[in-house]
């Protein structure tokens, strides 16, 4: 297991050091230090062992986080857990910074020694953590309240407490999906995938049983045989304004749950059934491949005049609803090193050459469907005796599109509070669906 | 608060300033002090002096500073063992609070307290502790368990921790359960027979029950005990992975890498024509594609484990080629592991796409990235034949960019191709040779002359480029002065009249001016060669060369099936063994893939399938610990050569001038003799490096002949010859699994080996050795295992052993350790061979003697056995016995019973005589035996008993 945690500047000064088992010494502070923040480029892998020890390693801004051990230990935990650990600081004082990280060492002892124990990531989940570490001194809790903080800690919803109250039972259901693309310079589709998440905000009273529904194709072409259509009622309550159209259910590749959902319920039927945790949290990841709206299409021109030249063009062509607008569109041309100036034209937003970014940023605030713009661009190059030819890089494209590429649309979210005397009609529900570029690139 | 300025103070006589602020009065003031104690010690300041002041701040209520202290206390107990007993009687205290977070600190804080007076005063608290009301104090609880253990191992089991911990996988509240199994999973580690976790159908439910509740860490601790376990049968096999099967949705990437390994685990036991194998396989592959939008670090991992996951089960992920393609910013670390896995799964159905995309990263900026991408493009060429002429013309246009390495990477991979297609593509040498100037790493430039060397016939000047080398000769590398010396030698056999001068000119350097003794030799056996056959020469070094694989870079069979057992963990990133990085003993176990069973497939192997998990005994045959004395023997054995070792090369070629070299023989071989004689080329390998061994091979199998006709000849009828065991398996020995057993032929005691190498390299410089023994067993002369043994062949090999070594009395008797050398390793096996061994010919007692010697020996020497279900009759018996050198002297017949009177003598001379009872319908025999060495009685009644029933 784990054998220590530091975390370390950018420099290479230890911030903290938690030592958990004995074969990790002083020495390994150092070892992690000189071989690997002081390597620079040198190492190419996050998993590093110097002299039997192996290091992992994670950064976040310019603060490391190394895990040290010296066993066979799993090593996609250790990320994880170090993902976690980020999640938590994060969650307690903001960004990680060296100064946020001076200022609460003591606090992330005290965590530390909670969420890992002889090497072992215990219970880490920031709802339950908030109610017994503090820093705000120790509150004379009475029994019931101790009693009720182990029992949340090591119980099977460590994730929520009982005795939440509301007087405005509410939720809001965002479908944020990364919409990602690799296309060849012919426009023919390399690669293309969606990873969505939902992610859930709720303020509902009490422990509130829920069940959430969307056009899975799976689901749907199962209620379609059976002719049963126990789900079609709540059908109305929140259906959402895709921009994809007329597609009644999509098939999702693979999905993976937040830990409050019930997975061997959603493996033989397939419904997804569950506790929230108060306030936010991830309530799934998803992933899907085939037919995937893709907002933009980039057409893509460039011609080498001579050895000093370059004509660049590109098209943009919005490929949704006329009706919805999409934001923060960005294109990213990318020119080569040796580029000596730039001048650009273009019909609609702005265009600049940035020569710190070797790249023509081209940027619109908005944009309707099935609209389309373009861009040309003459670079002027320095000529150079350098053998190597200009890599070509492609060119990269950033958006917002008020829709889910992916086609997914929520049916329903139900809740359900036995105990308590609201019913799912008195909860308040807000779907959003917000599509974002991921890496979205065409070659050019 | 701004706890920062704690990290600030460097002033000098801190230290004391410290010291009197924690002895101040004000509670404030104590923690401010505290404070900057902790931060001093993070940064790596030695606080040590202030120990005996930050624990008499220990005694507080105030729950933040009493971790501070605790801390501190962790820290430095060990280097203040005495002072720290002053702490013991607050944590016993606070063991009692009516807090159980107080509770649960203390037994937690104790544990990691490394000092043994403490520990003991650590025993009674973690006893209440682990039966808590609280589950939090009692997974606490679990862990200081494993932390107790870790600091006396002893203490933990005779205080009977290891039971409670055991009562614990019951407990009502999951992450218990789920600590308890960590700490137990630790703790087995340690004792790999010890059979702790004890795992059956029973308690695997209760883990399973307690998988669908505990939190993400409790699951993956459970999936990796679970992963240890091995089912009893495909059904129990399939109902585990129905359970597990879920966890592959979880957000958290390590469930899902840990619910993998239970799956391709235990898939190995179900019948790949059951529906279920479909539908798992089916499932495995969209989660581990999951894997690929995690962080980069994760990712990482992932891909590494997918590499292995490719190699084993290439079905799963054969579609997906599409999302290992290389991402513009990736970090260089997914890259470079994505292109891996690429080549992996290249097929003819997709390798257009793929190629397409190498040549893209073949542009790319990092270094290291772009030369990998053109190996690869050399690799698809090997792997897809349909694509070959695709990826050499792709390797072209990458050449004509002229970079550097580019160029050079190309020039190392179109040389496969040349060894993969032969006569296909060689239009390109051309383009090639323009290359020359710009090769300036070893590997390039000895592909480039290897080139050069092969296809001489085809290079108008390539005695031009081979000289242009040779000027620097002296200044290359290894590498490239062994291609260099080979590619001239095989010009001078292509094109004889021109290149003379230039042939002897490299032998020369190679022999007498150069100080490696690999060139040297090479050197000298080309010299040899040229100099007393020429036509000779020409067949071994211009042999046609065998084919070159398709995969290249595979891991070894079991060395995969080792990894697999271990997805998830560090060593599936380094995809090495944890022994080769982990120190000591602690999980350094083997683990193996359970072996299919059900459905008639029935137990192959069956030493595979019993190693329950990590914790079942290892069966026979055991390996045998290094010992003293048969290190000393084996000393002996690398420095005497195995007689195998082929013709020594002579030494007079020292002597040689370089002028008659090539006298006699450059007239045969200008005469045109090409054909040669094919049957003999046979015999020869391709590569030179391989040379001297295949040399052997035609004298050697006849070797091999001739003692296989010993053996055969001469055979006494129905002499006992147990049936053939495993002895060394393949896992314990780098792949050479030797299986044998023992054979007394014409009064000539012989070891039958098979050797069957399961490794992927060939194996030579066999040789054996065994340690002392009961009865001076040696062997008689070298093991003869005269040609290589190459990836997946058998060799039989017989070894005459005789009875004059060194005796030493070993436990049982006929236990005999073996070592065995190759030219890998040396490795050691015990095995027990059949007493019968050793009874001599001339084993038939005088009849006056016999009765003699039987009244002679003491009745306390006598000994008794049993011999059931045997249904031979009394005259069957004397001749199966009579076969392995038992002989009947006398029979009487006593009211319907038969009683045999039998003698045996052993190699060592001494006598044992028997009386064998035999009634006629009763398949149970009585045996008496007497000997003035009782301890040979046990082995011989096993005799009996094993000559009779076969």
């Amino acid at each position: 297991m784990i054998g220590g945690l530091f975390i370390y500047n950018h420099k290479g000064e230890v911030l903290i050091s938690r030592v958990y088992r004995d074969d990790i010494g002083r020495n390994a502070v150092d070892a992690f230090r000189v071989n690997v923040i002081h390597a620079r480029q040198q190492v190419r892998s996050p998993v590093t062992n110097i002299a039997r020890t192996s290091f992992f390693h994670v950064k976040r801004s310019n603060i490391w986080l190394a895990a040290v051990t010296k066993q066979n230990v799993n090593a996609a935990m250790v990320f994880e857990f170090l993902y976690k650990m980020c999640d938590v600081m994060t969650a307690y004082f903001g960004k990680i910074s060296e100064e946020n990280i001076k200022n609460n060492f003591v606090l992330i002892y005290e965590l530390l020694d909670e969420i890992l124990d002889f090497g072992y990531p215990q219970n880490s989940e920031t709802g339950a953590l908030k109610t017994f570490i503090t820093q705000t001194g120790i509150k004379s809790q009475s029994k019931e309240e101790q009693s009720q903080i182990t029992s949340q800690v090591t119980g099977q919803i460590g994730w929520r407490r009982e005795g939440i109250k509301y007087r405005r039972n509410e939720l809001f259901l965002d479908v944020l999906e990364s919409v990602n693309l690799l296309m060849s310079p012919q426009g023919q589709v390399l690669s293309a995938h969606v990873s969505g998440r939902v992610v859930m905000k709720s303020y509902l009273s009490g422990m509130p049983e829920c069940k959430f529904g969307m056009n899975d194709k799976i689901v749907i072409d199962k209620q379609g045989k059976g002719g049963a259509s126990e789900e079609a009622a709540g059908k109305s309550d929140l259906g959402g304004s895709g921009g994809g159209g007329g597609k009644q259910s999509i098939a999702i590749d693979d999905c993976t749950f937040h830990q409050c959902v019930r997975l061997s319920k959603f493996d033989a039927e397939r419904s997804i059934s569950f506790i929230p945790p108060d306030g936010e949290c991830e309530l799934m990841r998803y992933r899907t491949t085939k037919d995937i709206i893709l907002p933009f299409r980039v057409i893509p021109l460039v011609r080498e005049v001579g050895r000093t030249k370059l004509e660049v063009k590109v098209v943009i062509k919005s490929n949704f609803k006329p009706s919805l607008l999409a934001q923060k569109i960005e294109v990213r041309i990318p020119t080569p090193l040796n580029t000596s100036g730039v001048q650009v034209i273009c019909m609609k937003g702005k265009a600049k050459y940035k020569a710190s970014e070797n790249a023509i940023v081209w940027k619109i605030k908005r944009m309707a469907g099935m609209k389309e713009s373009q861009i040309s661009a003459e670079i002027e190059l320095l000529p150079t005796n350098d053998k190597k030819k200009w890599a070509r890089p492609p060119i990269s494209m950033n958006f917002e599109v008020p829709f889910a590429p992916s086609g997914l649309k929520v049916r329903y979210l139900k809740v359900f509070e036995p105990k308590l005397n609201y019913s799912d009609h008195d909860v308040i529900k807000w779907v959003r669906y917000i599509g974002r570029s991921g890496i979205y690139e065409t070659r050019c | 608060m701004t706890d920062s300025k704690y990290f600030t103070t460097t002033k000098k006589g801190e230290i004391f300033e410290l010291k009197a602020e924690l002895n101040s009065d004000k509670k404030e003031k104590k923690k401010e002090a505290v404070k900057k104690v902790i931060a001093s010690m993070t940064v790596g300041k030695d606080v040590s002096a202030l120990f005996p002041d930050v624990v008499n701040c220990m005694q507080t209520d105030n729950l933040e500073l009493k971790k501070l202290v605790y801390l501190y206390l962790m820290n430095y107990a060990k280097s203040q063992p005495d002072m720290a007993i002053m702490a013991v009687n607050t944590f016993v205290k606070d063991c009692e609070d009516p807090n159980p977070l107080i509770r649960a600190l203390a037994v937690r804080t104790m544990g990691c307290i490394r000092v043994d007076k403490i520990t003991e005063y650590l025993c009674e608290p973690l006893r209440k502790c682990l039966k808590d009301e609280d589950p939090y104090v009692r997974k606490t609880a679990a862990v200081c368990v494993a932390k107790l253990h870790d600091i006396n191992a002893q203490l933990v089991e005779d205080q009977g921790f290891l039971d409670t911990l055991k009562d614990l996988i019951s407990d009502s509240n999951p992450m218990v359960v789920a600590n308890a199994v960590a700490a137990l999973s630790e703790i087995a580690e340690s004792h790999p027979n010890s059979n702790l976790l004890d795992l059956n159908p029973q308690s695997i439910n209760k883990l399973l029950t307690a998988l669908n509740e505990c939190t993400e860490w409790g699951q993956i601790f459970i999936l990796d005990c679970l992963a240890n376990y091995t089912p009893r049968d495909d059904r129990e096999s399939q109902s585990i992975c129905e359970r597990v099967t879920p966890r592959l949705s979880h957000a958290n990437s390590a469930v899902v890498l840990s619910a993998v390994k239970v799956l391709m685990k235990f898939m190995e036991m179900l019948p790949k024509d059951l529906d279920y194998y479909g539908t798992l396989l089916k499932k495995l592959a969209p989660p581990l594609v999951t894997l690929l939008s995690a962080e980069p670090e994760l990712q990482y991992v992932a891909l590494r484990n997918i590499n292995l996951i490719v190699q084993k089960r290439p079905e799963i992920l054969k579609h997906e080629m599409k999302v290992f393609f290389v991402k513009y910013n990736d970090p260089i670390y997914v890259k470079l592991e994505k292109l891996d896995i690429m080549i992996r799964l290249a097929s003819q159905a997709n390798i257009a796409q793929v190629l397409a995309e190498l040549k893209e990263y073949a542009t790319e900026v990092d270094v290291d990235f772009v030369r990998k991408a053109v190996r690869a493009i050399g690799r698809c060429a090997i792997k897809v034949e349909q694509s070959a002429e695709r990826c050499v013309s792709t390797l072209l246009d990458l050449i004509q960019t002229k970079v550097n390495y580019v160029v050079q990477e190309a020039i190392v991979v179109i040389k496969d191709i040349f060894r993969k297609y032969p006569n296909k593509y060689e239009s390109v040498i051309a383009t090639l040779c323009e290359n020359l100037d710009s090769l300036d790493e070893p590997e390039a430039r000895a592909a480039m002359i290897w080139i050069v060397g092969e296809y001489a016939e085809r290079i108008d000047n390539a005695d031009e480029l081979l000289e242009s080398f040779l000027e620097g000769f002296h200044d290359e590398s290894t590498q490239v002065q062994l291609q260099l010396l080979t590619a001239i030698v095989k010009l001078f056999l292509k094109k004889p009249t021109e290149t003379q001068e230039l042939v002897q000119q490299v032998l020369s350097l190679a022999t007498q001016d150069s100080d490696n003794p690999d060139l040297r030799d090479r050197g000298y056996i080309y010299w040899r060669l040229l100099s007393t056959d020429p036509v000779a020469a020409k067949e071994v070094v211009l042999a046609e060369k065998p084919l070159i694989s398709e995969e290249t870079d595979l891991i070894e069979p079991t060395l995969l099936e080792e990894l697999i057992c271990h997805i998830g963990t560090l060593a599936s990133v380094y995809h090495k063994p944890p022994s080769a990085f982990v120190e000591g003993s602690r999980g350094v176990m083997h683990k193996r893939l359970p072996a299919r069973t059900g459905s008639g497939e029935g137990t192959e192997c069956p030493d595979v399938g019993n190693a329950a998990g990590g914790s079942a005994p290892e069966a026979a045959p055991s390996i045998i610990p290094s010992q003293g004395d048969l290190l000393g023997d084996l000393l002996n054995l690398d420095l005497a050569p195995p007689t195998t070792a082929g013709p020594t090369p002579s030494t007079s070629g020292m002597q040689m001038g370089g002028m008659d070299l090539l006298g006699g023989g450059l007239d045969s071989l200008l005469g045109g003799d090409i054909g040669g004689s094919p049957a003999m080329g046979a015999g020869f390998g391709a590569a030179p490096a391989v040379m001297p061994a295949s040399l052997n091979a035609p004298v050697g199998g006849g070797l091999g002949d001739l003692f296989d006709l010993g053996g055969g000849v001469g055979m006494p009828m129905g002499a006992y010859i147990p049936p053939k065991t495993v002895w060394l398996p393949a896992m314990k020995a780098k792949g050479l699994e030797i299986s044998g057993t023992f054979a007394r032929r014409a009064g000539v005691i012989q070891m039958e080996l098979v050797l069957t190498n399961k490794a992927m390299s060939v194996m030579t410089d066999f040789a054996i050795q065994f340690n002392r023994n009961s009865f001076g067993l040696a062997p008689a002369g070298p093991l003869q295992v005269l040609t290589p043994l190459g990836p997946n062949q058998t060799i039989e090999v017989s070894l005459p052993l005789s009875t004059v070594g060194p005796v030493m009395k070993m436990d049982p008797l006929n236990n005999l350790q073996v070592a065995v050398k190759n030219n890998i390793d040396v490795f050691y096996f015990s095995c027990q061979y059949p007493i019968s061994m050793l009874f001599v010919e001339d084993g038939k007692m005088e009849r006056q003697v016999f009765l003699a010697t039987w009244k002679d020996i003491p009745n306390d020497n006598e000994s008794q056995f049993q011999i059931q279900d045997c249904h031979l009759n009394s005259e069957a018996a004397s001749n199966k016995l009579q076969g392995s050198n038992i002989f009947t002297i006398a029979k009487r017949t006593v009211e319907g019973q038969d009683m045999l009177y039998m003698s045996i003598k052993l190699s060592n001379g001494i006598w044992v005589l028997a009386e064998l009872k035999v009634q006629a319908g009763n398949p149970n025999y009585t045996i008496s035996l007497k000997c003035r060495a009782p301890e040979v009685s046990q082995c011989v009644f096993q005799c009996y008993e094993a000559v009779l029933k076969n």
